[in-house]
C-alpha cells in the first residue's frame, strides 16, 4: 500500500514537471552552439571570437534574455582542425539540440561542417571574411566578402601603385577563389598579374617566394596568407628588404600581425576591414571599453570578434521579431529586408537574397612604427555579388557556393 | 639575371634550406637516430628554445647571449624529462610515440593557456644586402653559418671528446660501457640533454625570423623527421647529406614551380630513399665503405 502511494505521488510529480515545463517555455534556454578554434593554428585569430559571443551573451541575460528567455552556450574548441568541426557540428545539432551555431574560422572548416547544417535543417552563423558565394538558406553570414573588400581594395592600390600585381595565397579554397577574384578585378582595371604562388597551409619558409616576387618585379603584392606558420612571412620579406606595398583581407583585420611583429615589417601594408580596435568613432570606442572590461587580457579586438559580438545581437532581434525559434519563421523575417543593427563599424543589414550583411569597410594602411590609418571609407557596401549572379535565398535554397567562374549566370550563358 | 647573381641565388636558395633542415633535424638525429627514442616532443623542445630566447630579448639581453639561455633551458627540460620519464621507455620505442606524443600536446596547451596564443617578435637583426638586384637577408647567412658551425662542434664533440665517445659507447652496448665502469644512466640523460638542447637552439635561431605561437614547434618536426629518416642513425654520414641533398631538391623544386612542389619533392625524396636505402644515407655509405 505505501509503495503503491509513493508510486501515485511520483507519476503526479512527474506529470506537475511536464505540465511545468509545458508552461514556462518563457524561462526555458535558447540553446546557442559556438564551435570556434581556442587551440591550433588559427587560435591567434578566433579566441577573440569566442569572446565576442560570450560578451554579448552576458549583456543580453542581464538585459533579460531573448524574449523573456536566457541565452545559453554550448561551447567547444574545434582545434584548427576541420574533422572536429563535423564531430561537434553533429553534436551540437544531434545531442544538445541547439537552436542556432556560430561556427568556423577557415573555409576549409565551413564546408566541412555546412553539410551537417543543411542534413539536419539547423541554422548556423559564419562570422567570418572569406571568399564569399555561399548560396545556402541554412546559413547566415556577418564577415566581409569580395565585392566589399576587393572591389574596393584593388582598384585603389591599383590607381595608387600601379598595374602590375603579384599574388601569394594559402593554398585552399579560400586562397584559391580569393585570387580567383583578385585576378577578375585586375583584369578588369587593365592590369596584369605578374605572378601567382599558392603556399600550402603549415609552410613557414618563404626565401624561395621571396626571391620570386623579386623576380617578377610587380607594382603590389597581394598576401593571403593564412594561419600562424604563413604569418612568418612579413618577418622574412622585411629582412630581405623586399619593400613591396602589400594589399590584403585578411591580415591586421585578422591575426594583427601589425601588433605581433616588429615595426616596420608591415609597413605599407592596406587591407579592407570591416572593422578593428583603432576604428576611430564614439560606438567603437565604448565597445573597446566594454570590452577591456570584461577581457583585460585580451591582446587584439578584430573583425571577427566584432562580427560575432553583432551576429549575437542580429539573432536576438530575429527571434524577438519572429516569435519563436523556428528556422523558417527567422527566414520569413530576414526577408523582410530590414534586420539591421546600429553596430560599432556603423549601420549593418542582413541581405534576404544571401543571407550575408552589408558592412562599412574601412580601409587600414599600416605606417611604419606600425600605427593604423584609415585613408578611405566606404559606407554600406552591400553583398550584392551573389544577388546579381542568381542567388535568390526567398526563392530556393540550392545549398551551393558560387565563384566568379562557376555560377548560375555563367553557365546560363 | 644573369649567370653570376643566379648562381648566388641557387647557392642561398641551397643554403638557406640546408640551414632549416640541419638546424632542426640535429637535435632529433641525437635522440631519435642515436638513442632510438621516437621524439614526437622535438617541435615542443625547438618552441622552449624559441619563447625563452625571445624572453631573454624583450628583457634586454642580446641575442647571441639569448639564444645561448635558450639553448641550455631546453637541455636542462631535456635532462629532466628524460630522467623523470624517458627514461623508462628505452627497451619501449612503441610506448616513447605515445608518451613524447602526450608531452607535445601537454606542452602545446600548456604554453597555450598559460603564456596565451601569440608572443610579439622581436625582429630579424643585422638587415639585408643585395646582389643582382635581389634583396636577400643577412641573418639568413648567419642561420646558415650556424648551421655549419653546429656540426663542425658536434663533430668535435663526439669524436674528440671523452663524453662523446662514452655516448656513442653507452649507446651501441650499454651493457660493456656499464661493465667498464661508465655511469651509462648520467650519459642517457646528458645525451638527451644535447639533443634536447639542439632543439632549443634550433627554436633560438629561427625565433626572431618567426611567428610565434604555441604551435610553432609543428612547422620544423616534418622536415626534422624527413631528413633523420632519410639520414639514417649517423649525424655525420647521415644528416649533414641528407640535408644538403633535400636542400638542393627542396630549393630547386621551389624555385621552379612554388611552394607546394618543393613539399612534394621533398616527401618523394623521401619515399624513394626508405624504398631504396632502409637504414638511410647511413647505411648506404658505410656498406660502401665495407
Amino acid at each position: 500500500m505505501q509503495i503503491r502511494a509513493s508510486g501515485v505521488l511520483a507519476t503526479l510529480g512527474t506529470l506537475f514537471a511536464l505540465s511545468a515545463a509545458a508552461f514556462a517555455q518563457d524561462g526555458e534556454p535558447i540553446k546557442m552552439g559556438v564551435l570556434e578554434d581556442q587551440s591550433g593554428d588559427f587560435a591567434v585569430a578566433t579566441i577573440g571570437k569566442v569572446h565576442g559571443i560570450e560578451l554579448a551573451a552576458e549583456e543580453i541575460n542581464a538585459n533579460g534574455g531573448i524574449a523573456g528567455r536566457p541565452l545559453e552556450l554550448v561551447t567547444y574548441d574545434t582545434q584548427s582542425d576541420n574533422r572536429r568541426y563535423q564531430e561537434f557540428m553533429r553534436r551540437v545539432l544531434q545531442r544538445d539540440k541547439v537552436d542556432v551555431v556560430f561556427a568556423g574560422f577557415s573555409s576549409a572548416s565551413r564546408e566541412a561542417y555546412r553539410p551537417i547544417v543543411d542534413q539536419f535543417d539547423g541554422l548556423a552563423f559564419y562570422n567570418n571574411q572569406y571568399e564569399g558565394g555561399v548560396c545556402d538558406a541554412n546559413m547566415i553570414v556577418t564577415g566581409a566578402v569580395p565585392e566589399q573588400q576587393f572591389s574596393t581594395l584593388i582598384p585603389y592600390m591599383m590607381e595608387k601603385y600601379g598595374k602590375n600585381v603579384y599574388t601569394i595565397a594559402a593554398d585552399y579554397n579560400f586562397g584559391q577563389i580569393s585570387a580567383e577574384w583578385v585576378r577578375d578585378i585586375v583584369k578588369e582595371n587593365g592590369g596584369t598579374m605578374a605572378g601567382e604562388e599558392f603556399i600550402p597551409l603549415g609552410v613557414s619558409q618563404f626565401s624561395q617566394t621571396i626571391q620570386n616576387i623579386q623576380n617578377a618585379k610587380p607594382d603590389f603584392l597581394v598576401t593571403l596568407l593564412v594561419g600562424t606558420a604563413q604569418a612568418s612571412y612579413y618577418e622574412q620579406a622585411a629582412s630581405a628588404n623586399v619593400g613591396l606595398p602589400m594589399a590584403s583581407s585578411v591580415n591586421v583585420g585578422q591575426g594583427y600581425e601589425h601588433k605581433r611583429f616588429q615595426p616596420p615589417s608591415l609597413a605599407d601594408m592596406y587591407v579592407t576591414t570591416n572593422w578593428i580596435e583603432e576604428v576611430d568613432n564614439p560606438a567603437s570606442k565604448e565597445f573597446v571599453e566594454k570590452w577591456h572590461e570584461k577581457f583585460p587580457d585580451e591582446p587584439y579586438i578584430n573583425q571577427e570578434a566584432e562580427n560575432s559580438y553583432i551576429a549575437v545581437y542580429l539573432y536576438k532581434q530575429m527571434v524577438e521579431r519572429a516569435g519563436s525559434t523556428d528556422h523558417d519563421a527567422i527566414r520569413k523575417v530576414i526577408a523582410e529586408g530590414d534586420v539591421c543593427m546600429d553596430a560599432p563599424e556603423g549601420h549593418v543589414c542582413i541581405d534576404p537574397k544571401s543571407q550575408h550583411m552589408s558592412h562599412t569597410i574601412y580601409l587600414a594602411k599600416v605606417g611604419e612604427d606600425h600605427s593604423i590609418t584609415f585613408p578611405k571609407v566606404w559606407d554600406d557596401i552591400k553583398p550584392y555579388w551573389l544577388g546579381d549572379v542568381g542567388c535568390d535565398l526567398t526563392k530556393d535554397n540550392p545549398e551551393a557556393q558560387y565563384t566568379p567562374s562557376d555560377n548560375p549566370k555563367k553557365s546560363g550563358g | 639575371m644573369d649567370f653570376s647573381s643566379g648562381l648566388f641565388s641557387f647557392l642561398y636558395q641551397t643554403g638557406d634550406a640546408f640551414a632549416f633542415l640541419v638546424l632542426s633535424a640535429c637535435g632529433l638525429a641525437v635522440i631519435f637516430g642515436m638513442m632510438g627514442i621516437i621524439n614526437l616532443a622535438h617541435g615542443e623542445f625547438i618552441l622552449c628554445g624559441a619563447y625563452v630566447t625571445t624572453s631573454a630579448v624583450q628583457v634586454g639581453l642580446p641575442l647571441p647571449i639569448a639564444i645561448f639561455l635558450g639553448t641550455a633551458v631546453a637541455g636542462l627540460v631535456g635532462m629532466l624529462l628524460e630522467r623523470v620519464i624517458i627514461r623508462h621507455l628505452y627497451s619501449r620505442p612503441l610506448d616513447s610515440i605515445v608518451v613524447t606524443w602526450g608531452i607535445s600536446m601537454i606542452a602545446t596547451q600548456g604554453t597555450l593557456i598559460i603564456l596565451g596564443s601569440t608572443m610579439p617578435g622581436t625582429g630579424t637583426p643585422f638587415g639585408s644586402f643585395s646582389v643582382g638586384g635581389y634583396g636577400y637577408s643577412v641573418y639568413r647567412l648567419v642561420l646558415m653559418l650556424a648551421a655549419l658551425a653546429t656540426l663542425a662542434v658536434l663533430w668535435l664533440v663526439f669524436t674528440r671528446t671523452r663524453f662523446g665517445i662514452l655516448a656513442r659507447a653507452t649507446i651501441q652496448v650499454p651493457h660493456i660501457a656499464e661493465a667498464l665502469g661508465v655511469n651509462t644512466s648520467l650519459i642517457y640523460s646528458l645525451t638527451f640533454g644535447l639533443g634536447a638542447a639542439l632543439a632549443g637552439l634550433c627554436g633560438g635561431l629561427y625565433a626572431p625570423t618567426m611567428t610565434l605561437v604555441p604551435t610553432m614547434g609543428s612547422a620544423f618536426v616534418v622536415e626534422a623527421f624527413v631528413t633523420v629518416v632519410v639520414g639514417g642513425a649517423d649525424i655525420f654520414l647521415g644528416t649533414a647529406p641528407a640535408a644538403a641533398i633535400l636542400a638542393v631538391v627542396k630549393a630547386g623544386l621551389t624555385s621552379w614551380q612554388g611552394q607546394l612542389a618543393g613539399q612534394i619533392g621533398l616527401l618523394v625524396a623521401v619515399i624513394v630513399v626508405i624504398r631504396i636505402l632502409p637504414r638511410g644515407l647511413t647505411g648506404f655509405i658505410l656498406r660502401e665503405r665495407a
